[in-house]
């Protein structure tokens, strides 16, 4: 190799020694750099970390409470809790997540919208080596095969969690309730603590109403956790204090017995204990299984239920608004006593059709044909309810200020809501003058009072105002407020008492009497000669085992245009009337109070009435055979 | 040591210019000691971030057993015996690393592994951080010294071949680090200051060129330093989850065994990348002050013995071996306290992995060597 210098060792060594001392007072001062760093880290912000770790490890979790028992009056419980099983999926343990997927499906149900599912939840911010759920609700079949392949399926996990269960599913829906999971829209209106632990609430029925109750106290927990999430000590409880248990006045044997009278019509039965007016049994058909609200619902399922023309999710009874039709008699009966525009001795002529002075427009009874025009015949007010005379209340109506009626028969309840604890409920409409001008910027005119006479026109009732009134009739004119609760272990909490309603004012005891005696003429007044029966006695007064009043009726839906006659056959089923009869017994001394709808059922004698039949039947008839 | 006592040490009357070479065995007794001080050290801590895992323990003793009889192997041999050796041994280093690319092994997203099956799997590159400074200190050993602007290009060279082969694996840390040892000679070769600054200035000002050749990774790795909270659960979760561990070991440490955030999960890599982390945790400021101490005698004594000797390539590597350690030491514990962008550089013998290890201890046999060969 071509030298051009000379190596000079000792250049060489002077000039190494001087690199290295330089370089070693660099690496002095780069190390004394990371002594100033670590002592930044661990003395100076030594409580800011300390406080890092503990929060990383340390962890305050709710603890949900128990929710409450909801029983019937015979301690069988309508609403309890059930343990369900969430399979959930730690992604960074699981180094091939389609293949374990692949084995899952193998092992359990995992279906399509599981998977994406959880592919969306993957997708959300979320600390490492946290779980994420792929299937709720498992069952427990599912739960024990998971179990036992536990120790090879690495990063899958299956958590524990208390969710609502309704035992008799659709049987209860409307009345009991249901809770639902508890969205942003709630999370703002409820107390962030109390709530810190639970997934749903009330949201339906007694469910709702009473959430304060059965809701119960959320606990807590400090627990050390790691990574994963996983629990490795608990460093202090404060144990959750679960909801009251209340008890229904609700008797499922009845409302099964109920149910099973309405078959599968559309309708609604509600059913009273006359001394308490306890709900005995409050029917909606067609109802819903629940279940499925609380174990996650296919959104295909959901669109079923929402989007069908018989409304399972309306609950009838309380929010279904219909004309009362003839069951509104009674009240105009009563009101036209109580005002002196008619008396028990007086009668009208009924040809079967009504006019007003001066005017073209003639309403109809409704038992006029072409053929058989004759009418009822003398008609007196007993008799003008057994043969629920429309010319009568047409008449009487007439004879009347709307306003007195209107006045009468708020204190009935209509148009209000006198139920003491149940949620939701809709008021129904009393027409009056003031209202028509408010609503529909006209007068009242006296054709609104004959439509009014017969319950028909802009009035509107709920099936729980009917039985009330039925109620309130079989009480003579004394109110006792519909009520579900029958019992809780401890005061319910969350509600304001209402006042008690006044009695009826007007009517005498004797008044009283006689209607009872009228509408008792509705149901077994029997083999007395044409146009004498009682309207619904060749439909159910027969063979009663006990006395027994009521009233039907038949509400319009459509509009029948003068001229035109009304004849169900043609009429679209949905354009048909609906079937009301209202009952209670036994008259003399009643026990039960009961309203039956059945939309577009056509005539109430012959279609609700032997509903209302069956329903006083298998509440009546095991205590007369006890006794 | 302080570096007062280094500078005494370095003036002080030296009598020791034998050649040692046959009579009895070449070891240095402080550098022996100060190890196995490091090492127990670092088996103490492992022991603890290992949480119970014996027989994961008892495969980091074996290797550092292994190590240990590798450098005691290697202080036997002549530095003469590693200069001849220096161009074959770094001729085959850089066609493995070379062959990596070709038929290597893929392992989260770089190709690093040579792989005969069911014998053997190493890294290549790991080889290159001896045979790198081996090679540029044979290339200087009869040259001038102030390297001339060629000689300077030629060693520039033959670090950054191999060093090239490795950036494209992708496998920035150990480029750097080769790279830096090789480096390390040249700064010991006593080149000029003129050309460094120079050099250094021509450096930063490619730097925003260079951002644009990093890979995705390596940005986010960059970005990451500068801002963790940015991407809490994501990219920044190590490092906040290391300085915690650091900062919430205070002064004295929360114990051995004691650490919520390595037992609990919390800390990645507890056991091998981010280990000062469980130190900083477990034994406190105090620890990992200690820690440090330790190094800077290694350090310390490394250049020591280079300053000593006699010869130029053993000057040169013994030096060059000592900076690139100190390389390792700085950027590990520098980069877990969040100062530099996350790289793979293990803690020198004490994260857990054998082939770090082996290297390390190697290179202090070749320390070792050239102290008792001082003389030559």
């Amino acid at each position: 190799m071509a030298r051009t210098h000379i190596k000079n060792v000792a250049l060489e060594r002077s000039q190494f020694l001087s690199r290295a001392l330089f370089c070693f007072a660099v690496i002095t001062v780069l190390l004394l750099v990371l002594v100033g760093r670590y002592w930044n880290l661990q003395i100076a912000q030594h409580e800011t970390f300390q406080t890092r770790a503990d929060d990383n490890r340390i962890q305050v979790q709710p603890l949900a409470p128990i929710r409450g028992i909801i029983f019937d009056r015979n301690g069988i419980p309508l609403a309890d809790n059930k343990a369900v099983y969430t399979l959930a999926i730690v992604p960074e343990m699981v180094p091939d997540r389609e293949a374990l997927l692949t084995e899952l499906a193998a092992l359990v149900d995992v279906t399509a919208a599981d998977i994406e599912g959880f592919e969306k939840r993957l997708k959300r911010r979320r600390r490492p080596y946290s779980d994420v759920a792929l299937k709720l609700a498992l069952t427990e079949q599912a739960n024990a095969v998971l179990a036992v392949n536990r120790h090879r399926l690495p990063g899958v996990t299956v958590t524990r969690q208390m969710v609502r269960h309704y035992p008799f599913g659709a049987l209860f829906a409307h009345s009991v309730g249901s809770v639902r999971r508890i969205n942003q829209e709630d999370q703002a209106k409820l107390d962030p603590v109390r709530y810190s632990g639970s997934t749903f609430m009330g949201k339906r029925g007694v469910e709702k109403f009473y959430e304060e109750t059965l809701h119960g106290e959320v606990g807590y927990q400090r627990v050390e956790t790691n990574a994963h999430g996983r629990i490795t000590q608990v460093l202090d409880v404060q144990p959750a204090k679960p909801g009251q248990n209340i008890t229904l006045q609700l008797d499922s044997r009845l409302q099964i017995a109920a149910s099973a009278a309405l078959g599968d019509r559309r309708g609604a039965i509600v059913a009273l204990d006359t001394r308490s007016g306890g709900v005995l049994a409050m029917v909606s058909n067609p109802g819903y299984d629940p279940n499925p609200f609380v174990t996650g619902i296919s959104q295909e399922d959901y669109r079923k239920l929402a989007d069908s023309r018989d409304t399972p999710l309306f609950n009838r009874a309380v929010n279904g608004q219909y004309a009362p039709g003839s069951t509104f008699k009674p009240i105009v009966g009563l009101a036209g006593i109580s005002h002196g525009a008619v008396t028990w001795d007086e009668t009208i002529e009924d040809r079967g059709w009504f006019k007003l002075p001066d005017q073209k427009r003639i309403f109809r009874d409704w038992s006029w044909t072409r053929e058989n025009a004759g009418g009822q015949g003398k008609v007196d007010l007993r008799r003008a309810i057994y043969r629920s005379s429309n010319v009568f209340f047409y008449d009487l109506a007439t004879r009347m200020e709307v306003d007195d009626i209107a006045r009468f028969a708020d204190q009935f309840g209509i148009g209000s809501r006198t139920a003491l604890d149940i949620a939701d409920a809709s008021s129904g409409l009393l027409p009056n003058r003031v209202w028509k001008k408010g609503a529909k910027g006209e007068s009242w005119y006296p054709g609104d009072s004959v439509n009014f006479g017969i319950g028909q026109g802009s009035l509107l009732v709920t099936p729980l105002q009917l039985a009330t009134v039925s109620n309130l009739i079989a009480n003579r004119g004394q109110w006792v407020r519909p009520r579900m609760l029958l019992a809780s272990d401890a005061p319910v909490t969350g509600t304001t008492p209402k006042e008690p309603m006044p009695p009826v004012i007007g009517p005498k005891p004797d008044d009283w009497e006689r209607m009872v005696d009228a509408m008792e003429d509705v149901v077994h007044r029997g083999r007395k000669g044409y146009r004498q029966n009682g309207t619904a006695w060749s439909h159910i007064g027969r063979d009663v085992a006990y006395r027994m009043a009521g009233k039907s009726g038949t509400a319009q839906v459509v509009e029948i245009l003068q001229g035109e006659e009304y004849d169900a056959e043609l009429l679209s089923e949905y354009r048909r009337k609906h079937a009301w009869f209202m009952a209670f017994a036994p008259a003399d001394k009643p026990t039960i109070a009961v309203a039956v709808l059945v939309e577009n059922g056509g005539g109430g004698s012959s279609v609700a009435a032997p509903v209302a039949r069956e329903v006083l039947d298998s509440y009546l008839l095991p205590q007369i055979a006890q006794r | 040591m302080s570096s007062q006592d280094f500078v005494r040490s370095l003036q002080g009357p030296s009598a020791v210019t034998t050649n040692r070479a046959g009579s009895g065995v070449g070891w240095d007794p402080i550098l022996v000691f100060t190890l196995l001080l490091v090492i127990g050290f670092g088996l103490t801590v492992l022991y603890s971030a290992l949480g119970g895992q014996e027989t994961v323990f008892k495969n980091q003793l074996i290797r550092i057993a292994a190590g240990l009889v590798v450098m005691m192997v290697a202080a036997q041999l002549s530095p003469r015996f590693y200069l001849r050796l220096a161009p074959l041994f770094y001729g085959i280093a850089v066609v493995l690393v070379a062959l990596v690319l070709v038929v290597g092994v893929k392992a989260k997203g770089s190709t690093r592994w040579l792989e005969i099956p069911g014998v053997l799997r190493f890294q290549p590159s790991e080889l290159l951080k001896i045979a790198v400074p081996m090679m540029v200190a044979w290339y200087f050993h009869d040259r001038p010294l102030p390297p001339s602007f060629r000689d300077l290009l030629i060693g520039l060279l033959i670090l950054a071949v191999p060093a090239a082969c490795i950036v494209v694996q992708p496998d920035l840390g150990t480029s750097i680090l080769v790279a830096c040892a090789g480096g390390a000679v040249i700064l010991l070769a006593g080149v000029y200051w003129r050309w460094l600054m120079i050099a250094a200035g021509a450096l930063a000002a490619a730097a925003p060129a260079l951002w644009f050749t990093l890979q995705d990774y390596q940005k986010q790795r960059i970005l990451t330093m500068f801002d963790p909270q940015s991407d809490p659960l994501g990219a920044g979760w190590n490092i906040i989850q290391s300085t915690t561990a650091i900062g919430s070991g205070g002064l004295y440490g929360k114990g051995l065994l004691q650490g919520t955030q390595s037992h609990l999960d919390f800390l990645p890599e507890s056991q091998t990348d981010f280990i000062i982390a469980v130190i900083g945790e477990e034994l406190g400021f105090l620890g990992v002050c200690l820690l440090l101490l330790l190094y800077l005698v290694l350090i310390g004594r490394g250049l020591y013995i280079a300053s000593q000797a006699t010869q130029t390539f053993s000057r040169l590597l013994c030096g060059a071996l000592t900076l690139t350690f100190f390389v390792y030491v700085f950027v590990n514990i520098a980069m877990v306290s969040g100062m530099l962008p996350v790289v793979g550089v293990p803690l020198p013998l004490v994260s857990y992995g054998g082939t770090s290890a082996l290297t390390l201890l190697a290179s202090f046999g070749i320390i070792m060597s050239i102290h008792s060969h001082r003389g030559w």
